[in-house]
């Protein structure tokens, strides 16, 4: 039963990553559209809306390609259906283990691309955040393609130490702010191609033209990373208490919480940076950018090479 | 500290530091600087030091210098690694421990950095919780002369006079949590003090934090100790195996509370997964007898994820495995060693190693090494023996070599209950003719010494022991950091403004906003107070 279960799992994980590589392909030709297509500087067309009123900073729309090309409507709901069968995916995997689905490498990199997609999903209620789709079902594919073929294990009990509430909360908690770590850096690369491009230092790829201004483009992306950061934050502290209980210290600098401080701290700088005469703009962006990369490298060169207590990848 | 735009309500906030991009630029003169006696020079350094700009690069220091307590084995958490890391490279270790890397956490440099942080971090606080103070008690300041050039500029017009207007803008901006002031025909106000309040509160905390993790670490302290069932531990410092206390922990008399532990039973249990052939360990629990000080001895028990709370101190479960209860009696009967030897375990079958030292009775120094296997088999015709599982079944093994010499206990070299060091002793059973025990056996020992008898098997468990007076502490600033995050990350701080003018019979209303710090709903907050007031005002109208 169990590992029939699991047989279906995986089936919805090659399935999901099928699509979302569809969808890649349907956001990589909208973003070709819209360099073909783009209009030549449109004057922001907002700030005329509103009689009389005259708005301060205004949010500078997107001078709307007919509110996205069908490619990229298209490519949206795909994404959608994608996460649709990878969350099917996810919880038939929790079910044949009759546990949470991320107890090791395999089942975190499944939880988490799912959690980067439907943060992505979500976040496009919000916001129109179509330009990222390229670049989230790009690295929901490599991601969860290459942690399927290399991390795979099939389903096994849990060792005494992960026997807790914790596992619950630390690890998904952790999951979560991975997943608006990802999209905010997403937001901070288009924001530095972007700033280059409003320096002149870029004159081709059209379709910055129909993305946000940079100024705006940061403010998101400083909001995105902000719930990040509150998240890591009590990743930090539920898996010190949770340390304290299995291992009996809060903190002894374990390798992966070595890097998880370090995550911490470059955030907090980011954080900082932001409130930082000089430092915003790209020099803020760049330090989220590099918040992200050690995310992805905490969980995976950390996970594989480095020697410490967080040894549950199941490899 | 002349501003350029002094005319205008700057965002200025004199709390901050300099290079806030919330503070009043300085006007910085030449690079030059200008001749400064002492009291000058420091505070420059003093404000350099508290410049959001230090604070930033001291953070990015922080975290670069972490990263290398990753990359080294550190004494604190993998101290075996470091042996095996000298051992593989002597050169390179010692430069690196020079440097002190394989102590990177509590290395100067290390610490360098978060002092500093900290000094500017409080440079910070002090000033801003005093100014922040100030402002609480404060009432919103004067109506700028122009709303015009503030955030969200909205106007109307509406039949109402000034007067009812004014009153109307002063409930509608108290209904929705502003702390208002009426100045002629407007209403100034100002909301989310909170902001302000959690970011010193988390800031705060932080401190908290990191003083009470040195005050913890300075009193607390950390033992090991291996309990073999049915033996008795007292929380003492001599019945520790190791023990580290803090450095404001007496090392000679530690001051334990001195309750007592025994083992009674040790349960564990596996599950055999057929397609891989590995045991996958289900769960761990040690029944315990406790016993505090002056009391009665009553049951207990440790699981992994579940300490044992005793007398301020945490036990933990953090090893087990299996103790071959040995006799050995030399040639004329006579019993010269009774024990139960901890064998420690080298896989996930609990194929264990252990040794036992016969010092005296044998004539000469007697040292034993050998292997415990609970389920043994060969495979084929191989002559390696393996376990099959880790439960004692039938097939229990244990092999011994035997050795006769100096067991080293004079110089020191044999202190160590788990090594035997053989450069000084004569082997008389090797690896190809070791002495070979099943429970309940007896064999004779090489060259006439005597025998040895394989009682049964006891088990063990590993505990750590620690005492930590300010974990809970550290946790209660953690939880008020996330309190002061939440609060300073998510409540706006704005002013808004209603002013009424007399306007050729009928009034016109404006409205505006500013923003003290992040604040993204700015706009749309000044639309939804016009909205809101025109609603309680006929005949208005934008």
């Amino acid at each position: 039963m169990t590992a029939t279960l699991a047989a279906w799992s995986l089936v919805g994980v090659y399935s999901a990553a099928a699509v979302y590589l569809i969808a890649f392909v349907m956001f990589a030709v909208d973003l070709a559209k819209r360099s073909d297509e783009a209009p030549v500087e449109v004057a922001s067309a907002a700030a005329t809306r509103h009689g009389g009123s005259v708005l301060v900073e205004a949010p500078a729309a997107p001078p709307a390609v007919e509110s996205g090309s069908r490619s990229a409507r298209v490519a949206l709901a795909l994404t959608a259906v994608g996460l649709a069968v990878h969350t099917a995916a996810i919880v038939l995997r929790g079910v044949a283990a009759e546990r949470v689905p991320w107890a090791n490498m395999f089942e975190f990199a499944l939880t988490g691309t799912g959690i980067i997609v439907a943060v992505f999903v979500f976040a496009n209620l919000w916001k129109d955040l179509r330009f990222l789709g390229a670049y989230v079902t790009g690295l929901v594919v490599l991601l969860l393609t290459a942690a399927t073929v290399n991390f795979y294990v099939d389903v096994v009990p849990l060792p005494p130490p992960l026997q807790s509430a914790w596992l619950v909360i630390h690890v998904l908690v952790a999951i979560i702010g991975t997943g608006f770590f990802a999209l905010g850096a997403g937001l901070s690369i288009v924001q530095l191609i972007q700033s280059r491009r409003e320096a002149g230092k870029i004159t081709r790829a059209g379709f910055l033209r129909t993305v946000p201004s940079s100024t705006v483009l940061e403010r998101l992306a400083y909001r995105v990373n902000v719930i990040g950061f509150v998240l890591w934050t009590f990743t930090l502290i539920c898996g010190s208490i949770w340390a304290e209980r299995a291992w009996g210290r809060y903190w002894g600098w374990d390798t992966k919480e070595v890097w998880t401080f370090v995550i911490w701290v470059v955030f907090a700088g980011y954080i900082h940076a932001r409130a930082t005469r000089g430092w915003r703009g790209s020099r803020s962006a760049i330090l989220a950018i590099i918040g992200f990369a050690a995310v992805l490298f905490n969980f995976t060169i950390v996970n594989l090479f480095f020697k410490g207590l967080h040894a549950y990848s199941g490899l | 500290m002349a501003s350029r735009r002094s005319s205008e309500p700057r965002r200025a906030d004199p709390g901050r530091p300099d290079d806030h991009i919330d503070a009043e630029p300085v006007e910085r003169g030449d690079a030059v600087l200008p001749k400064l006696g002492p009291a000058g020079f420091a505070r420059f350094v003093w404000r350099q030091l508290t410049s959001m700009r230090t604070a930033l690069v001291l953070l990015l220091l922080l975290a670069l210098a972490s990263v290398p307590g990753s990359l080294v084995p550190q004494r604190s958490s993998d101290p075996n690694g470091v042996l095996q890391f000298q051992a593989r490279d002597p050169e390179g270790y010692a430069i690196l421990d020079a440097l002190g890397l394989f102590s990177t956490f509590s290395s100067p440099w290390f610490s360098a950095i978060y002092l500093l942080l900290f000094v500017s971090l409080i440079g910070c606080i002090i000033p801003r919780t005093k100014h922040h103070l100030d402002a609480l008690r404060a009432r919103p300041p004067k109506t700028p002369a122009r709303l015009s050039r503030l955030v969200g500029f909205t106007t109307a017009h509406t039949a109402a006079d000034p007067e009812t207007a004014v009153a109307a803008a002063r409930r509608v901006l108290k209904s929705q949590g502003y702390r208002v002031e009426r100045y002629g025909d407007s209403i100034s106000a100002e909301r989310g003090y909170l902001r302000e309040t959690g970011n010193l509160i988390f800031h705060t905390a932080l401190v908290g934090v990191l003083a009470a993790v040195g005050i913890g670490g300075a009193f607390g302290f950390t033992g090991q100790r291996l309990l073999v069932e049915g033996e008795p531990f007292t929380n003492v410092k001599a019945d520790y195996d190791s023990f580290t206390g803090g450095p404001w922990v007496d090392p000679t008399d530690p001051q334990l509370d001195p309750y007592s532990l025994r083992l009674d039973s040790f349960d564990d249990e596996y599950a055999f997964d057929p397609n891989t052939g590995v045991w996958h360990p289900l769960d761990y629990v040690a029944h315990m007898s406790v016993r505090e000080r002056g009391g009665q001895w009553q049951d207990a028990s440790i699981q992994v994820n579940s300490p044992l709370e005793i007398a301020g101190t945490q036990v933990y479960l953090l090893g087990n495995g299996y103790a071959p209860i040995l006799t050995v009696r030399n040639a004329d009967g006579d019993e010269v060693f009774h024990q139960a030897v901890p064998f420690l375990v080298l896989d996930g079958n609990m194929m264990s190693a252990g040794v036992v030292k016969v010092p005296d009775g044998l004539g000469a120094q007697v040292g034993m090494d050998g292997l415990f296997y609970p389920d043994a088999f060969t495979r084929g015709d191989s002559d390696l023996i393996q376990s099959f599982s880790p439960r004692v079944t039938d097939n229990a093994l244990l092999t011994l070599r035997v050795y006769r010499g100096d067991l080293g206990l004079t110089d020191g070299s044999g202190g160590n209950v788990y090594t035997l060091d053989t450069t000084d002793m004569e082997e008389l059973a090797g690896n190809n003719d070791p002495v070979v025990l099943r429970p309940g056996e007896t064999v004779d020992l090489p060259d006439g010494l005597g025998t040895i008898e394989f009682e049964g098997i006891a088990r063990f468990v590993g505990l750590d022991i620690h005492h930590d007076p300010t974990q809970g502490w550290v946790l209660g600033f953690a939880l008020a950091a996330v309190f002061g995050l939440l609060t300073s990350l998510f409540i706006p701080r704005r002013r808004m403004w209603i002013k009424a003018v007399a306007d050729d019979g009928t009034t016109r209303l404006e409205y505006a906003g500013l923003a003290r710090g992040e604040d993204h709903a700015l706009p749309d907050a000044v639309a939804e107070v016009a909205r809101a007031h025109a609603e309680m005002l006929p005949e208005t109208a934008t």
